[in-house]
């Protein structure tokens, strides 16, 4: 299995330049890593720096084309799964067939126990 | 001795702007060339002065020094630079992808870090790969790499290929990573930095209080690289040939006290004192001079007029308070006396009645303003930046640092020192302050500067075009911009002083405000000699020098500038 995502032109992916950290940005890292993990290659293209690869698929130029908000667009095997927003771990696994994550079972949202 | 001795290959001249790093770096390498010595000098300041200095014109490749044999001086612009290279990645996408996408390409490669690593880029040329200079003894560069860009570089994690990986991650270098190609180049580079017997850095600084201090910090970074080949060259100093002016006898007194209380550290380096000389450094003579520490003034300075500009800041007060309240932020590099400006204003409003907030970064000023002297209806407050750059690192970290692994944080603690975060961190403490301005005077002396507002412009459509749906931009920084921008409600004045290197760099603050959509409301020009009733000669000479400055601040840089004598009880 294969994910590409195509992000937006960033200075820094953690936001660390910009007025206030974006933990969703932090988080979205992680899960990648977690997907890695468990086998699934993953390749992450940021507009500024490789344009090349966005300019290479047709179908994330009609994305850009629709809109430049249209990014991030996550790509799985070659397939448009989402556009304009990150994707949480649960949808990520959903999406790609994977286990849902051990640990989201362990506590409720907002038990405090993470 | 008045000049640095270098008897290496390789030196670096760094300190503030306005310190003399472009005047004595010429003069020292003169000095070498009329000793017999092949000397490449070599600017990468973006406003640079090396042709007027040096009495030529200058590129990209070295140029013989007319009347001066063995001497020759190259000027890169790094921004320049940047821009080539901005242009180079950009390029072979237009027409290919959507403008919008080209559009946010190019802002991408408009930040202090492209600008930043593109100047290192041009070091390394020359520094990194010995045949490009083969042909000369000495390679003096009148600038130098800053502590961030040389501690990013030496981050194995930076070339790791960490940036392009899928687990994401932040870097200054990231802008940059199109030049992956050069990591061997900038090794080399890094390496015959820290090496004594290639490089000396010197340290060059007025004798006054910030500029030895800035000296201080610049000193830890490169010692904590493993630059050890430092001195310090202490320039401009001054005692009155005959005591009795005023004005003299303050500033011999000054730069006495400075030099006495400098950090220890500091103390303990080789050091060099160049005293302030009658004439300004530009041409050869006017370097030899300095070479010779030749303060003496043969004849008495022909007076010139003092352009027509209102004295004091009586006027602008005035029409500050006119207004009843808002933001006066005072701008303008260090060194320039923005704090002094920002505290006599906010008194002059609160002894009209007005209810008037003085902010302030310096510790001085604020002890001097909220104990020593209470004034009815002012209230002084005062922001720390190491306070607030620890505040945000830990929020950062915190919030950022729990996904990433041991490379990743290293990256990210690295980005957290850069200058952009410094100015982020201070930027809130800002935006805590201007919200106040709804009902009172605000008096900034920590205004943030063009780049980052353009920053957070950036960072707003950002948030607001892409990430509609987990925007978490504070409210204050959303209100704030519109705010900034608006004549009516904040107030920017520029500080400068009447010399060539402030200026330039005040305009082109303005230029960077401009981009971000502030006009400033005034300009300052603060301690003038010319308009302080000096008699002293050398400093009635150094006076008329500043004619020409602040005849182009009045005449084309500002519609409402007004010019501040040199005073002896300013801080």
């Amino acid at each position: 299995m294969k994910l590409e995502v195509f992000d937006p032109a960033m200075c820094c992916s953690s936001g660390v330049c910009g007025p206030d950290v974006d933990p969703a940005l932090v988080a979205f890292a992680a899960d990648l890593k977690w997907l890695a993990e468990r086998g699934v290659e993953v390749r992450r293209y940021n507009l500024g720096q490789e344009p090349q690869a966005f300019a290479a698929n047709p179908a994330v130029v009609r994305e850009m084309e629709a809109g430049i908000e249209r990014l991030p667009v996550l790509v799985l095997d070659g397939r448009v799964i989402a556009t304009g927003a990150y994707l949480s771990r649960d949808q990520l696994a959903r999406k790609l067939g994977i286990a849902a994550p051990a640990a989201s079972g362990c506590c409720a949202p907002g038990s405090g126990c993470c | 001795m008045a000049l640095p001795s270098i008897a290496t290959r390789y030196a670096f001249f760094t300190g503030k702007g306005g310190v003399g790093k472009t005047s004595l770096s010429c003069a020292t390498g003169l000095a070498l060339a009329e000793a017999g010595q092949r000397v490449l000098i070599v600017s990468t300041d973006p406003a640079s002065n090396l042709d007027e200095v040096l009495g030529t014109p200058l590129g990209a490749a070295p140029t013989p020094v007319a009347d001066a044999t063995n001497l020759f001086a190259l000027n890169i612009d790094p921004e320049a630079a940047a821009q080539a290279y901005k242009e180079r990645m950009v390029a072979p996408y237009r027409g290919v992808l959507p403008p919008a996408a080209i559009a946010s390409m190019e802002e991408q490669f408009s930040g202090a870090c492209t600008v930043e690593i593109a100047a290192f880029d041009e070091f390394a040329k020359l520094l990194g790969a010995p045949e490009a200079t083969a042909g000369f003894d000495h390679v003096i560069f009148d600038t130098a790499p800053t502590g961030h860009t040389l501690r990013l570089l030496t981050l194995p994690s930076a070339w790791s290929g960490f940036i392009a990986s899928s687990t994401g991650g932040a870097s200054c270098l990231g802008p940059l990573a199109g030049l992956d190609a050069q990591r061997a180049l900038y090794a080399a580079t890094v390496a015959h930095l820290a090496d004594a017997a290639m490089t000396t850095v010197v340290l060059v600084a007025r004798p006054d209080l910030p500029a030895l201090r800035e000296a201080e910090r610049t000193r830890g970074e490169l010692a904590e690289l493993g630059v050890a080949n430092l001195r310090l060259a202490v320039n401009g100093v001054f005692a009155a040939a005959r005591p009795g002016d005023a004005v003299a006898d303050a500033m011999t007194r000054r730069a006495a006290q400075a030099l006495a209380e400098m950090p220890a550290t500091l103390a303990a380096l080789p050091r060099t004192e160049t005293p302030l000389i009658p004439q300004g450094t530009v041409g050869l003579d006017g370097l030899r001079a300095v070479a010779r520490g030749d303060a003496g003034v043969s004849q008495p300075a022909a007076a010139p007029e003092v352009p027509p500009l209102p004295r004091g800041l009586d006027g602008l007060i005035d029409e500050i308070a006119a207004a009843g309240r808002g933001v006066v932020m005072t701008m303008g590099k260090g060194g320039v006396g923005k704090t002094a400006v920002a505290a006599e204003i906010a008194v002059a409003l609160a002894r009209r009645g007005h209810k008037a907030t003085l902010t302030t970064t310096d510790p001085a000023a604020h002890v001097a303003w909220s104990v020593r002297e209470p004034v009815e209806g002012l209230e002084v407050t005062r922001v720390d930046p190491e306070r607030e750059v620890a505040l945000y690192r830990e929020e950062v970290l915190a919030k950022a640092g729990n996904g990433l692994d041991a490379a990743g944080r290293a990256m990210l603690e690295e980005d957290l020192r850069s200058p952009c975060t410094e100015e982020i961190a201070v930027f809130r403490a800002f935006a805590r302050t201007v919200d106040q301005g709804k009902d009172r005077f605000v008096v900034v002396d920590t205004a943030p500067t063009g780049h980052t507002i353009l920053l957070l412009d950036a960072a707003e459509s950002y948030h607001r075009e892409v990430l509609r749906t987990q925007a978490d931009m504070p409210e204050a920084v959303r209100d704030l911009l519109p705010r900034l921008r608006d004549p009516g409600f904040t107030r920017a004045i520029v500080v400068t002083l009447p010399e060539s290197t402030p200026v330039h760099e005040a305009e082109r603050l303005q230029a960077d405000l401009g981009r971000a959509g502030i006009a400033p409301f005034a300009w300052v020009v603060n301690q003038s000699l010319l308009a302080s009733g000096t008699a002293d000669p050398l400093l009635a000479r150094r006076g008329a020098a500043e004619a020409p400055f602040i005849a182009r601040v009045g005449e084309a840089l500002s519609r409402r500038a007004v010019l501040v004598p040199w005073r002896a009880d300013a801080p």
